[in-house]
């Protein structure tokens, strides 16, 4: 229901970005990360971050969940001001909102994929059962492996369920099909798409593979720090149908 | 079944992954908690057991020896208020003829009455039974005695009493806090085989050395709240007229003061040594655990995108230290609890309790764990705070690579002698120079540690070598029961094998100076000393000017007197004359209190010609037999020492004592240097694995990569050699100086051999570790190291 009804209807906005900026400092030279990005993120949708590397992609990313801090500008989350909030505030935010995939996994090595998604869900209010987020990946079968024991793709499915088993308002990938290979990097970004259409969860992925911006309501394109274009899709390929 | 939260999981899992290394670090910990357990454990068994031995067999708080007083005085001792009990004695030195001992024996003969326990200083009867009234030849016999000489109830012993050879019969072994420690009177540690207690009926004693209606040792007990100072000093008054010797408390009683002296030791070595070990422990905690967070920074990144806090990382990191802390913890006390249970066997072969049994007290365990964990906790806080603090964006990139420079040290010469292998050992200990001044830190102490046990037992050696060769170059010294005329001396010269005849005047005396005060005997030297000799600490011969005293170090100390100040002797024998003299000289030597003068200036002091008090004999080794059983034989004679027996004595004891403090010194030093260098080695290859597979793929052989990571910890070994010798030498002179006391000091003799051997087993010891790592070395898989992501 929820998935055709994106696009009709305006939707709630998630994240208000007024005029962000980030500046690294490296040494002794200034890096502009982000210049005055301003652009919102609606509730429910798949967002698709795409620019070449250097372009600003991960840092918003960052900030927006609550990695990290802007320079200037403003980040509302709903109601919430991220950009004033302290470590303990964005630790709150991250642990109660936020789910993060990464390129390279970042699982717990010395804990099972059904232990690494209790790690998540063991300090949430109301969580969905980890045997529950690992099947909607389809890993109900390896839920006693150690990541070491799983290939690429599946450690990153674990991954997936461990972000969503929080039952997060946003799911933030970044790179999360970069460390894979065609048919697994499909497998993964299937997951993603289930997620998004049976939760309801606001996903935003970032990549600099153009093809899979085929498969978002919304593509941002990013480049030296700034939003150079913004693609509202009302057709959407599904993962299986996507061209590397 | 406990469910374990996911990071709890996380957390022994990570342990299991680095057991070696949290091993070596418990292990470490250990050694500390297991000296901390050990020593105050000790302490504690023994405190409880003297002061239960004390309240039963009501030990005296205060002790008086004077030349004879009539009994009906003993009344007006009991009324000097606070006194609540009083014991008059007849005590006497006799020398004791023992089958099967050439050497003669010391007996101490105590009276005891026959138809009632003793009021003061009890005794605890171990077997057999009390003596009967009018059998003048029953005695009880002291434990570490009869043990030595395996006698039981019903044995006889012979004594020369008072000129008569009297045939003793055992009827039971007795032990009294009064003798919980004893010696020879003259000697410097207990010799059981020569030296004995016996307990007889008073009437036998006392007619014997004509003391019939009289006593000439008292012992009190005071009512609770008392001050023995004042009960002392009216007991002083009250004895002047009938010779007395000086009234002393309970803290300056022998056996009681070194019971005393052996606690705080005890007490001060239960911390000082565990403090050193937990230092150790939290210096290489924290390198392990900074390596091991490095390793853990995409895990942390993983965590604080979750929702972690940083409290929450930050308690999950440090429970790794307190894990490895309480592993640490339950290791030591256990090994804790079997080292002082033989410490304790130890000392049941110095002191003569009724029961002296090993304990660990509750007490001791909960502050062995808090102790650890305050280490582990301040050892791990800063890595963690270090690793947890990172921002989680920051945390998500890898680590920035390491910034290399080339060390102050590293001039183009050193350069181009070093070759590469050597720049890049330099440059890595450069590179981490508080972690490299870490591991130095903690193998100079393993070499410190190593070195203590060295040197005191080489110390020892010089002890012997000063006291009873360049001090007394006698080889029997024979003391007689008053002082005598000089002709004695010819006397001696006429026994079998006597060569020589040096005879030695010693008189009684307390030395006051302000409100410091002490009993001694000063020793009168003759214008030229020939076998007894005034010696420093190094064993040199010291001269004597004509007039004035010259004072060991220690009783200088205790009456704050410096060469040129005066001293008041009241002497404690013959008219007891009073005398002012001034101090013309200090010598620094290992004997306690002792105090020497010129021996005309003594007998002008004492208003005598040609007194003496005893005499050292030189004699042939072959006529040694003969003479001791003349010897014994001679009323005149209280005591005779035979320096053969009394060194092959104190070699003996000394032995025991050495063996088990070197034993457990170099197992606690080999852990120590094992740990450090281990941890540092396996820190090292974590890091530079990748870096080490690289140059395998480039070519290197196995030898020239184990090159580089070994000779980091070569160098890391090296360097920590001299800072160890001085550690050792400051920690030997503390050590000296807490056992200094007024009964002896120790020479601080740190030789070139104690510090090599120290160096040798330092070596060894990270020898061992570097090759356990260089085999995790040659098992490198190239390929899978070149594939891992930093």
């Amino acid at each position: 229901m929820r998935y055709s009804a994106i696009g009709r209807y305006p939707m709630p906005t998630l994240f208000d970005i007024r005029d962000l900026s980030k500046v690294y400092r490296m040494g002794e030279v200034e890096v502009h990360a982000l210049r005055n990005v301003t652009l919102t993120l609606d509730e429910g949708t798949f967002v698709c971050l795409l620019g070449p590397s250097g372009s600003g992609k991960s840092t918003l990313l960052n900030i927006v969940g609550g990695l990290d801090v802007p320079t200037s500008g403003q980040v509302v989350y709903r109601t919430e001001d991220l950009t004033h909030a302290d470590e303990a505030a964005l630790t709150a935010y991250r642990r109660r909102h936020v789910g993060f995939v990464f390129q390279f996994y970042n699982l717990i090595p010395s804990l099972t994929a059904l232990e690494n998604v209790a790690l998540v869900t063991e300090i949430v209010d109301a969580p969905m059962p980890p045997e529950e987020a690992l099947r909607l990946v389809q890993l109900q079968e390896r839920l006693h492996h150690f990541p070491a024991q799983m290939s690429g793709g599946e450690q990153q499915r674990v991954a997936i369920a461990r972000a969503i088993a929080k039952r997060p308002a946003v799911l933030l990938c970044d790179e999360p099909t970069g460390a894979l290979d065609i048919s697994t990097g499909i497998v993964v970004l299937e997951a993603l798409a289930r997620v998004n259409a049976e939760l309801g969860t606001t996903t935003v992925v970032i990549t600099h593979n153009a093809a899979i911006a085929s498969m978002a309501h919304r593509v941002i394109r990013l480049a030296d720090g700034r939003v150079v274009a913004v693609e509202q899709r009302t057709e959407r390929l599904s993962p299986r149908e996507l061209v590397w | 079944m406990i469910r374990l939260t996911a990071l709890n999981r996380k957390l022994l899992r990570d342990l299991w992954q680095m057991k070696a290394q949290a091993l070596a670090i418990a292990m470490v910990v250990a050694s500390g908690v297991a000296m901390f357990v050990m020593y105050l454990s000790t302490f504690s068994s023994l405190r409880a057991t003297q002061q239960s031995y004390y309240e039963q067999q009501r030990f005296a708080d205060v002790f008086a020896s004077l030349r004879r007083a009539p009994l009906s005085l003993a009344a007006d001792v009991a009324a000097i208020p606070g006194v609540s009990a009083v014991e008059a004695r007849v005590v006497a030195n006799v020398t004791l003829d023992l089958e099967g001992m050439v050497e003669p024996a010391t007996g101490r003969l105590v009276s005891i009455p026959a138809t009632r326990r003793p009021r003061v200083d009890d005794l605890f009867v171990r077997r057999g039974r009390w003596i009967e009234p009018g059998r003048s030849d029953e005695v009880l016999a002291s434990e570490a005695f009869v043990i030595a000489h395996g006698l039981a109830p019903g044995d006889h012993v012979r004594a020369v009493i008072n000129g008569r050879l009297r045939r003793l019969t055992i009827v039971g072994v007795a032990l009294s806090p009064e003798f919980i420690y004893s010696i020879r009177p003259g000697e410097l540690i207990p010799d059981d085989r020569r030296f004995g207690i016996f307990w007889m009926e008073r009437e036998a004693l006392a007619s014997a050395f004509d003391m019939e209606g009289g006593f000439n040792d008292l012992v009190l007990d005071l009512a609770p709240g008392t001050s023995s100072e004042a009960v002392v000093e009216r007991l002083d008054r009250l004895l002047e007229p009938y010779g007395g010797l000086g009234a002393i408390p309970r803290a300056l009683q022998l056996s009681h003061w070194t019971v005393e002296n052996e606690l705080a030791q005890l007490q001060s070595f239960g911390f000082l040594l565990p403090l050193i070990f937990l230092t150790v422990a939290a210096f290489i905690l924290n390198v392990a655990l900074t390596r091991a967070l490095a390793l853990q920074r995409p895990q942390i990144a993983a965590l604080k995108a979750l929702g972690y806090s940083n409290r929450e990382l930050g308690w999950h990191y440090l429970k790794w230290a307190l894990a490895i802390g309480a592993i640490g913890v339950a290791i030591g006390v256990l090994g804790g609890a079997g080292l002082g249970s033989t410490l304790i066997d130890l000392y049941n072969q110095y002191f003569r309790f009724p029961v002296l049994l090993f304990r660990v007290p509750a007490g001791v365990v909960a502050g062995a764990t808090a102790l650890t964990l305050v280490a582990a906790g301040l050892g791990a806080i800063g890595a963690v705070l270090r690793a947890v603090r990172i921002p989680p964006a920051e945390a998500m990139r890898p680590e920035p690579p390491s910034g290399y420079r080339r060390g102050a040290i590293e001039t183009r010469f050193v350069a181009r002698r070093l070759g590469t292998a050597g720049r890049m050992v330099l440059r890595n200990v450069s590179r981490h120079p508080l972690r490299a001044a870490a591991s130095i830190f903690g193998i100079s102490f393993a070499v410190a540690i190593l070195m203590i046990g060295f040197v005191f037992s080489q110390a020892i050696e010089r002890l012997i070598l000063t006291q009873f060769w360049d001090a007394e170059r006698q080889d029997v010294t024979v003391n007689f029961v008053e002082p005598r005329s000089e002709r004695a001396r010819y006397e001696l010269a006429r026994l079998p094998g006597v060569i020589a005849v040096e005879p030695q005047r010693t008189v009684p005396v307390r030395m006051h100076a302000g409100h410091h005060e002490r009993y001694l005997a000063v020793t009168g030297v003759p214008d030229t000393q020939r076998l007894k000799r005034i010696v420093d600490r190094e064993g040199r011969p010291t001269e004597l000017p004509p007039s004035g005293l010259v004072l060991s170090k220690i009783l200088a100390q205790v009456l704050d007197i410096r060469p040129g100040d005066t001293v008041t002797l009241d002497v404690l024998e013959g008219h007891r004359p009073v005398r002012t003299m001034i101090v013309t000289g200090v010598v620094d030597d290992i004997m306690g209190l002792s105090a020497y003068m010129n021996a005309g200036a003594l007998h002008d002091v004492m208003r005598e010609s040609d007194v003496v008090s005893g005499a050292l004999l030189v004699v042939d080794a072959a006529e040694e037999e003969r003479l001791s059983r003349e010897l014994k034989a001679l009323p005149a004679v209280a005591g005779v020492g035979f320096k053969r027996a009394v060194l092959r004595n104190f070699r003996d004891v000394m032995a025991a004592n050495m063996n088990l403090s070197i034993g457990i010194n170099l197992l606690f030093a080999s852990i120590i240097a094992f740990g450090v260098v281990y941890n540092a080695a396996r820190v090292s290859l974590s890091e530079r694995s990748r870096e080490l597979a690289s140059l395998r793929v480039l070519g290197f052989t196995r030898g020239e990569i184990s090159l580089i990571l070994l000779g980091e910890l070569a160098v890391l070994t090296l360097a920590s050699l001299p800072a160890g010798a001085l550690f050792g030498y400051m920690l030997a002179a503390l050590i000296v100086g807490s056992i200094e006391s007024e009964v002896y000091r120790f020479p601080l003799y740190v030789s070139t051999q104690a510090v090599a051997q120290s160096f040798l087993g330092i070596v060894g010891a990270a020898t061992v570790s570097g090759l356990l790592v260089r085999r995790r070395l040659d098992q490198l898989d190239l390929v899978a190291v070149l594939k891992i992501r930093e």
